[in-house]
C-alpha cells in the first residue's frame, strides 16, 4: 500500500499532498517537513530509498522518491510494494504529466493542482496502484477533461475568456523553467 | 432562465478562480497568512451562494488551502453540496476536495451514502469512476456495509475502467468491513481471469495484499497465480506475484521446488535488467540453490536492493551470505546513510559465536570514524542489539563483552547512556560468574567519574555512572578495595549528577558502608572502620541537601543509621551483622512479560467495578500525581576547569599507586605490552599500557582488544587440547579400526565459553500461562481478514442488501423476526469481535490491579457471568466479603404485575475448607416492596435459602418482592446471616438491593403499525434528554439501550430509530433516538415520573462509558 504521495519543490514548499491515510492538517504539514528534510539533504547519486521517516509508519515503511529539476516526487509505501516498481511508477507518473501538460513544469503543477490530482487518480486509488500503463491514463485523463469543457459550455465560457486575459499579461509566468532531465528513465527497464 | 444563468456567471467571472488564487498568495508572499484570511472570508460568501458553479469554484480553492495546511473540515457540508451535483465537472471537484479532507471522523459521510449509491449505478461511467475513487478514500465501516453490494455488482460492469476500480476499491472494504470477505471472494477470484489487463492486475494487486497478511487461506490460489506467472507480461503484476509466492513458499515447500524452473526463466529473461533485484528480493525461502544469483548481487551497484535482498536470504541461507562478510562491512563506510544501515542490518543477523567479536571489533573501528552522531548513535545501539540477542547467545567471553560496554562509554555525546547502563546491570545481574570482573570495572569507572561527566556533551552517558554505583553495591563483596570505591562515591562531585543517579548513590554508599564493617570485623584496630563511619558523616549532609526529594530522603535516612552505628562503634559493639543485614537478599531478574502471564483466577470478572465508576468530569483532565517529583534530566551540567598537565601527572601518578594494589592489574613491563596469561581466568587479564596521548581512552580502563587476542588463544589451545584427544583416541583407535578422516573446519558448537556462564534466567509467575499470542496486536484491521476462504458459503453470509425499507424495521411477526436475524447476523458478529478486542485490551490493564490485589491476600468477589436463556438482565454491583459472592438479578413478572423475581447467586470464594451452611436472607421491607415470606412466617424473619455451600461452589436463590409502585427506583436493605461450618461463628454480610426503574421494564416487541397508533392516541405525555459526550457508532448506542433497559427496536432509519419497551404494569414507553452531533432521546409514556426514570438511568449508562 501507498501511505501517501508528496510532491513538493527544492525549498519544500509543497506542490501537491495526498495522503492514503488520515492525518490532521498540522499533522500532514509536519510530515511533509520531515519528509522534505530528509530527501533534500541527500545527493542526488545516492539510492532513492530512505527508510526512517517516524512521522508515517514505522519499521514497515520506506520513502522512495525521485528528483526531477526543481521537484521531489516522494512515495511513502509499506513493504508490500516493491521499491523499483515504485520508482518505476513514478517515472509513469511524470511522464504522463509531460504528456498531458505538455512540457510540464513546476508552474503547471502550481496552478493546476486539482488537474494534477485527477490524473493521479487514474494511477493511484486509495492507496493502491490502479494503472501502470501510460497510454491508458492518459486516454482516460483527456476523455475526462473533454467531458469537463464540454459541459463548461455556454456557462463557462466568459470565465475561461477571462481567465485567458488575466494569464495573457502575466510575465511571471515563464515557460522555460522546463524539467529538463524529466527523460532519465531508470536504465533499461522495460514499460510496465 | 437561460438568461439568468448567463448573467450568473457572468458575475462570477470576477470571481477569484484556483489560478486567481494561486496568483494572490505568491504575489503576497510577506503577508501570506493575512491574504489566505481575507481568502477564506471570500470563499465562505461564495458557499453560501445558491449557484453551484461558485460554491464548486468555492471548494476548489479550499481543496488548495487544505494542502497548505489549512483546516477545512468546516465546510464539509458544502463538500457534500458540490458532490451531489448534476454536473461530471464539480462532482470531481467535490469528490476531490472529500479524498482529501474527510475521514472516519466526519460526521457528514453518513449523509453520503445514497449520493454515493445513486453515482455508483449511474449511466455516466465517469460519474461512477469518480465516486470509487472518492470512496477509496474515506471509506467507513458503515459505507462499507451499505455500499458492499453496489461495488460487488460493479465487479462485473461491462467497462473495464469501472471493473479495475470496483475490484481495488474492495481492499478497502473487506479492511472496513471483514465480513465482506466471504461473499465477494469467488467474484475476486473470477476477476484474476479477466480479459482486461488492468483489471486483471487490480485483483493480483488486491489478492496479495489480502494474502501477504494471511498467506494459509491463499495457498488454494497458487495454481491460479502459477499460470498467471507464467503467462502474464505485465512486470508489476509479475513483481507482485513473485511477492505472493514469497508469502506462500515457507507454507508450502513443495511450491519452491516448483517454482524455481519458471524463476529461473524469468531470471534470464531480465537478465542485467533490475527488476532481477526486484524478483530477489521476493525470495524469501524455499529456494534451495540460488546461490549463483547471490553471486551477481554481490557485484552490482545496487547496493541498496542487493543489501536488502541479502537480508531477505539470510534468513534462510545464512551461509551463503556470509562468505560476503566483508563486502558488507565496506558498505559501512558508504556516504549514503540507507546503504550503511541496510548494511548494519544485515550484520545483525550475520553474527556468530565464531565471528562476533570480529565484527564488533569492526564496528568500533568505524565508530571512532563514524561522522555525525546519529549515525554513531545507530552504530552503539547496533553493537548492543548484536551482542545481547538470544539472551547473549554469542557471547562467548562475557569479560571482553564487559571491556565493550566500558569502551562505549567514552563515546562522545551519545544518547545511549541509559542502553549501555542497563546492559551493564543485566550482565551483572544473570552472569553470575562474572560479577567480580564486572564488579573491578565499574569500581575503575566510578573512580574515573570525572571523566564521564567532565564534558559537557557527554551528559547522557553519565546514565552509566547509575548502573557502575549499583552494581558496586550490590555485589560488594566482591570489591577488593571497598574503601576506596566509597570515597569515589563520596566525591563532592557527585552531587552535580542528575537526581536519579545520586539517590542510587546514595543507597549504595550504604551498601559499601556495610561491606567495610564487615571486612573490619575481626580486626583488633576499629580505627577503619570509625573512620569510614565519621567520612559518611562528613559527606552525607551534602546530599541531605539536596533539590531532589528522593535524595534527600534516602541521605537523612542513611545519615541517621550511620549516627547511630557510629554511637554503637564507640560503645565498642559489633554492628556489621546487623548493618549487612539490612541489604541481605538476593535480586532476581523478573522477565519483562511476567505480570501479563499471570492468570486469571477462576471466577475473577476484570471488567467489573470494583467500586463506583468515577463520575465522567474528573476522569479527563486529572493525570495522576507522582508521588515522587518527576526526574528532570537537567540537559547540561556546570563546565569543569581543564585538567593541567600537573594535575593530569598527580592523578597518573596516583592511579598507579592504586594500580599497584589492585591485583587485576598486570604492571606493564617496559619490554613488551603485554603479558599473556598461562591459564583463562579474571586472575589473569593483561592489560594494555595506558597512552594517555590518546583523547578518547579513559586511563586505566580496559581495552577489549586484549580479550579478542586472549580468546583466540583461549580457542587455539582448546583446539589443540581436543586434537591431543582426538590424537590419542585415534590412536586408540588405529588398534581396532582404521583411520578416520580428521573432521573439516571448526563448527560452531565446538567453542565453548570462557566460563560455565550460568545465564540465570528471569523469573516468571508460577504457572504463567504458556501464550505467545501477546506479540500480537489486537488492532491490526487484517486479523479480521484472517478468514477461511475455502469453506463454501452459508446462507445467512450475505452481503446486506438495501430494500426499500431499512431492514431493521419490523412489519409483522414471523416476516420481521426472520428478516432481523438474516440481515444483521454479520453485523452482531463484528460487534462481537470489536467487545471481544475491547475485553482483551482492558483485561490487560486491569491484570495488574488484580494481581496487586491478589498479593495481598485478599480475594475480591467479582460478578459471576451467566448463561440463561432469558434474556440477560445487566447485574447490580455485587455485594463481596472474603467468603461470599452475591450477584443478583432483578426480573419483572409478566404475568403478575405486582411481583419481581430477584435471583441471587451466592458464591463461597473462600480457599480452604470453610463449608457455609444455614444462610439466611433478610430485607427490611418498604412500604413499597416486600419480601414474599412463606405462609405463616412473622413479617420480620428470615427466609432459609435451601442450600449450603462448600467453598468454590456457587448456587442460586430466588425470591419473590411484592411492588406496588413501579416509577420510582428503590433500594432494600438487607442481611445475609450464614455459620462458616468449621469455627462455628455466625457471620454477617449486609447489602443493598437496588431496584432501578428498569427492572421494572419489559422487553416486549412492537410493530410500527401498532407504534405508531400510540403515539396518535395522545394520552402519552412527552419527555426528552440528550447524551453528552457519546462517540458510539449508533448501532451500539440502540444495542446498549436494548441490553440495558430492555427496550426494542422498532424501526431504523439511518441514524434515527424508535423504540418501545412495557413495564410489568403495562405502561407503554417509546423513544426516538437520534443523533447529528450529540445523542437526544425523544420519550413519550403513560407515566411521566416512570419515564423520567428511565430516561435519567439511560443517561447514567451512557456516563458511565
Amino acid at each position: 500500500m501507498i501511505k501517501a504521495i508528496l510532491i513538493f519543490n527544492n525549498h519544500g514548499k509543497p506542490r501537491l499532498t495526498r495522503f492514503y491515510q488520515y492525518f490532521a492538517e498540522d499533522m500532514q504539514q509536519q510530515i511533509i517537513r520531515e519528509t522534505f528534510h530528509l530527501v533534500s539533504k541527500r545527493d542526488d547519486n545516492v539510492c532513492n530509498f530512505l527508510e526512517g521517516g517516524s512521522l508515517i509508519g514505522g519499521s514497515d515503511y520506506k520513502l522512495i522518491y525521485r528528483h526531477y529539476a526543481t521537484l521531489y516526487f516522494v512515495f511513502c509505501v509499506d513493504s508490500s510494494e516493491s521499491e523499483l516498481g515504485i520508482l518505476d511508477l513514478i517515472q509513469v507518473f511524470v511522464e504522463t504529466l509531460d504528456k498531458c501538460f505538455e512540457n510540464v513544469c513546476e508552474l503547471d503543477l502550481i496552478f493546476h493542482v486539482d488537474k494534477v490530482h485527477y490524473i493521479l487518480q487514474e494511477v493511484v486509488m486509495g492507496g493502491m496502484v490502479l494503472e501502470t500503463n501510460m497510454n491508458e491514463i492518459v486516454a482516460q485523463v483527456e476523455v475526462q477533461s473533454r467531458m469537463e469543457k464540454s459541459e463548461g459550455g455556454l456557462s463557462a465560457a466568459p470565465a475561461r475568456a477571462v481567465s485567458a486575459v488575466k494569464n495573457m499579461n502575466l510575465p511571471e509566468i515563464p515557460r522555460n523553467i522546463n524539467i529538463g532531465d524529466i527523460n532519465i528513465k531508470v536504465p533499461s527497464l522495460s514499460p510496465f | 432562465m437561460a438568461l439568468k444563468m448567463v448573467k450568473g456567471s457572468i458575475d462570477r467571472m470576477f470571481d477569484k478562480n484556483l489560478q486567481d488564487l494561486v496568483r494572490g498568495i505568491r504575489n503576497h508572499k510577506e503577508d501570506e497568512a493575512k491574504y489566505i484570511s481575507t481568502c477564506i472570508d471570500e470563499i465562505k460568501q461564495e458557499l453560501k451562494q445558491d449557484n453551484i458553479a461558485v460554491k464548486a469554484n468555492a471548494v476548489c480553492k479550499l481543496t488548495y488551502l487544505q494542502m497548505l495546511g489549512y483546516d477545512v473540515s468546516w465546510a464539509a457540508f458544502n463538500i457534500v453540496e458540490v458532490m451531489s451535483s448534476s454536473k461530471f465537472t464539480y462532482k470531481r471537484i467535490g469528490y476531490l476536495a472529500a479524498s482529501q479532507c474527510f475521514h472516519e471522523g466526519t460526521d457528514v459521510i453518513m449523509l453520503t451514502t445514497n449520493q454515493i449509491r445513486k453515482d455508483l449505478s449511474s449511466p455516466n461511467q465517469y460519474d461512477t469512476g469518480v465516486a470509487l475513487t472518492g470512496l477509496s478514500c474515506f471509506v467507513t465501516p458503515d459505507l462499507a456495509r451499505d455500499l458492499a453490494n453496489d461495488i460487488m455488482t460493479l465487479m462485473s460492469h461491462t467497462k473495464p475502467f469501472i471493473r479495475k476500480k470496483a475490484v481495488l476499491i474492495m481492499y478497502k472494504v473487506f479492511l472496513k468491513y471483514p465480513e465482506s470477505l466471504r461473499p465477494a471472494f469467488p467474484r475476486l477470484k473470477e476477476k484474476l481471469e479477466d480479459p482486461d489487463p488492468g483489471v486483471q492486475s487490480a485483483a493480483v494487486n488486491v489478492i496479495c495484499e489480502l494474502a501477504r497478511r494471511n498467506p494459509k487461506n491463499y495457498l488454494s490460489l497458487a495454481p491460479l497465480f502459477f499460470k498467471l506467472m507464467t503467462s502474464s507480461t505485465n512486470n508489476w503484476v509479475l513483481i507482485k506475484i513473485i511477492k505472493l509466492f514469497g508469502a506462500l513458499t515457507p507454507l508450502e515447500p513443495r511450491l519452491g521446488k516448483k517454482l524455481i524452473e519458471p524463476l529461473t526463466n524469468l531470471i534470464h529473461r531480465l537478465h542485467k535488467h533490475l527488476s532481477v533485484f526486484a524478483v530477489l528480493i521476493s525470495l524469501s525461502s524455499g529456494m534451495p540453490n540460488h546461490s549463483a544469483s547471490i553471486q551477481c548481487l554481490a557485484c552490482v551497484l545496487v547496493k541498496y536492493l542487493g543489501l536488502l535482498a541479502m537480508s531477505k536470504i539470510l534468513k534462510t541461507h545464512p551461509k551463503s551470505v556470509q562468505s560476503h562478510k566483508d563486502l558488507i562491512l565496506q558498505c559501512l563506510d558508504d556516504k549514503d546513510e540507507s546503504i550503511r544501515l541496510r548494511a548494519l542490518d544485515l550484520l545483525y543477523g550475520m553474527v556468530s559465536k565464531k565471528n562476533l567479536m570480529e565484527i564488533v571489533k569492526k564496528l568500533m573501528l568505524h565508530m571512532d570514524k563514524a561522522e555525525g552522531t546519529t549515525y554513531r548513535d545507530e552504530l552503539l545501539t547496533k553493537i548492543i542489539d548484536i551482542c545481547s540477542q538470544s539472551n547473549y547467545q554469542y557471547i562467548t567471553n562475557f569479560e571482553w563483552y564487559i571491556s565493550i560496554l566500558v569502551e562505549l562509554t567514552r563515546l562522545e555525546g551519545t544518547r545511549h547512556g541509559h542502553l549501555i547502563a542497563s546492559q551493564m546491570l543485566d550482565v551483572a545481574i544473570r552472569v553470575k560468574a562474572i560479577r567480580g570482573f564486572a564488579v573491578a570495572q565499574m569500581a575503575m569507572l566510578l573512580d574515573n567519574a570525572h571523566m564521564l561527566t567532565g564534558n559537557t556533551q557527554r551528559n547522557g552517558i553519565c546514565e552509566v555512572l547509575y548502573a557502575a554505583a549499583w552494581i558496586c553495591g550490590e555485589f560488594s563483596e566482591h570489591l577488593k578495595d571497598p574503601l576506596q570505591t566509597l570515597e569515589a562515591m563520596l566525591r563532592p562531585k557527585v552531587a552535580t549528577l542528575p537526581g536519579h543517579i545520586q539517590a542510587v548513590y546514595v543507597q549504595n554508599v550504604a551498601k559499601l558502608f556495610a561491606t567495610v564493617l564487615r571486612g573490619q570485623e575481626g580486626v583488633p584496630d576499629r580505627q577503619v572502620a570509625q573512620e569510614t563511619s565519621q567520612l559518611l558523616i562528613d559527606r552525607l549532609p551534602l546530599f541531605v541537601q539536596s533539590a531532589n526529594l528522593e535524595v534527600q530522603e534516602r541521605a537523612s535516612c542513611i545519615l541517621q543509621l550511620v549516627k547511630y552505628v557510629q554511637k554503637l562503634q564507640q560503645k565498642e559493639v559489633q554492628v556489621a551483622e546487623e548493618v549487612t543485614a539490612l541489604f541481605a537478599g538476593e535480586l532476581n531478574p523478573v522477565a519483562p512479560k511476567a505480570q501479563k502471564k499471570v492468570p486469571v483466577p477462576e471466577g475473577l470478572d476484570l471488567d467489573a467495578w470494583i467500586n463506583e465508576p468515577p463520575s465522567e468530569s474528573e476522569s479527563e483532565d486529572e493525570k495522576p500525581k507522582a508521588v515522587f517529583a518527576q526526574e528532570e534530566q537537567r540537559p547540561t551540567r556546570p563546565r569543569h576547569p581543564e585538567v593541567d598537565e600537573k594535575e593530569l601527572a598527580r592523578r597518573r601518578e596516583a592511579r598507579k599507586q592504586e594500580q599497584a594494589n589492585n591485583p587485576f592489574y598486570i604492571k606493564a613491563s617496559p619490554s613488551s605490552q603485554k603479558v599473556y596469561a598461562e591459564t583463562p581466568g579474571v586472575e589473569h587479564i593483561p592489560v594494555v599500557q595506558i597512552d594517555l596521548s590518546v583523547p578518547l581512552k579513559v586511563p586505566g580502563m580496559p581495552m577489549s582488544d586484549q580479550y579478542v587476542k586472549l580468546e583466540e588463544e583461549r580457542r587455539q589451545r582448546e583446539k589443540a587440547e581436543r586434537k591431543k584427544k582426538k590424537e590419542k583416541k585415534r590412536r586408540k583407535d588405529k588398534c581396532g579400526r582404521g583411520h578416520r578422516a580428521e573432521s573439516g573446519g571448526e563448527s560452531e558448537e565446538d567453542i565453548t565459553p570462557a566460563h560455565t556462564v550460568d545465564i540465570v534466567t528471569e523469573e516468571m509467575p508460577e504457572n504463567a500461562l504458556p501464550s505467545d499470542e501477546d506479540d500480537k496486536d489486537p488492532s491490526d484491521p487484517h486479523k479480521a481478514l484472517d478468514i477461511d476462504l475455502d469453506k463454501p458459503l452459508v446462507d445467512n453470509e450475505k452481503l446486506p442488501v438495501r430494500a426499500h425499507r431499512p431492514p431493521d424495521a419490523l412489519k409483522s411477526p414471523v416476516e420481521g423476526g426472520e428478516g432481523e436475524g438474516v440481515a444483521q447476523e454479520p453485523k452482531k458478529k463484528s460487534k462481537k469481535d470489536k467487545k471481544e478486542k475491547e475485553k482483551r485490551k482492558s483485561k490487560e490493564r486491569k491484570a495488574s490491579v488484580c494481581f496487586c490485589f491478589a498479593c495481598f491476600g485478599i480475594i475480591l468477589g467479582f460478578v459471576i457471568g451467566r448463561t440463561r436463556g432469558a434474556p440477560v438482565r445487566p447485574l447490580a454491583v455485587p455485594e463481596t466479603s472474603s467468603f461470599l459472592v452475591q450477584s443478583y438479578d432483578i426480573q419483572g413478572n409478566l404475568q403478575d404485575g405486582s411481583q419481581v423475581v430477584v435471583s441471587v447467586i451466592f458464591e463461597n470464594k473462600s480457599s480452604s475448607s470453610s463449608f457455609l451452611k444455614c444462610m439466611e436472607f433478610n430485607v427490611l421491607d418498604s412500604l413499597n416492596s416486600k419480601l414474599q415470606r412463606p405462609e405463616g412466617a412473622s413479617p420480620h424473619e428470615a427466609v432459609t435459602i435451601p442450600f449450603q455451600l462448600p467453598p468454590g461452589v456457587s448456587n442460586e436463590a430466588r425470591f419473590v418482592f411484592s411492588v406496588q409502585s413501579i416509577v420510582m427506583p428503590q433500594k432494600l436493605k438487607g442481611t445475609l446471616a450464614f455459620i462458616v461450618k468449621d469455627s462455628s461463628t455466625h457471620e454477617k454480610l449486609d447489602f443493598k438491593l437496588h431496584f432501578t426503574c428498569t427492572s421494572y421494564m419489559i422487553t416486549t416487541p412492537c410493530y410500527s403499525d401498532a407504534f405508531a397508533k400510540l403515539l396518535e392516541s395522545g394520552d402519552l405525555k412527552a419527555s426528552s434528554v440528550r447524551l453528552e459526550g457519546v462517540s458510539m457508532p449508533f448501532h451500539h448506542l440502540l444495542a446498549r439501550i436494548c441490553f440495558h433497559h430492555h427496550f426494542s427496536v422498532v424501526e431504523r432509519i439511518d441514524s434515527c430509530a424508535s423504540m418501545y419497551s412495557r413495564s410489568i404494569q403495562g405502561h407503554h414507553v417509546c423513544l426516538l433516538v437520534k443523533t447529528v452531533s450529540t445523542v437526544s432521546i425523544d420519550a413519550k409514556c403513560d407515566e411521566p415520573s416512570l419515564l423520567e426514570n428511565v430516561l435519567q438511568e439511560i443517561k447514567q449508562t451512557f456516563a458511565k462509558c
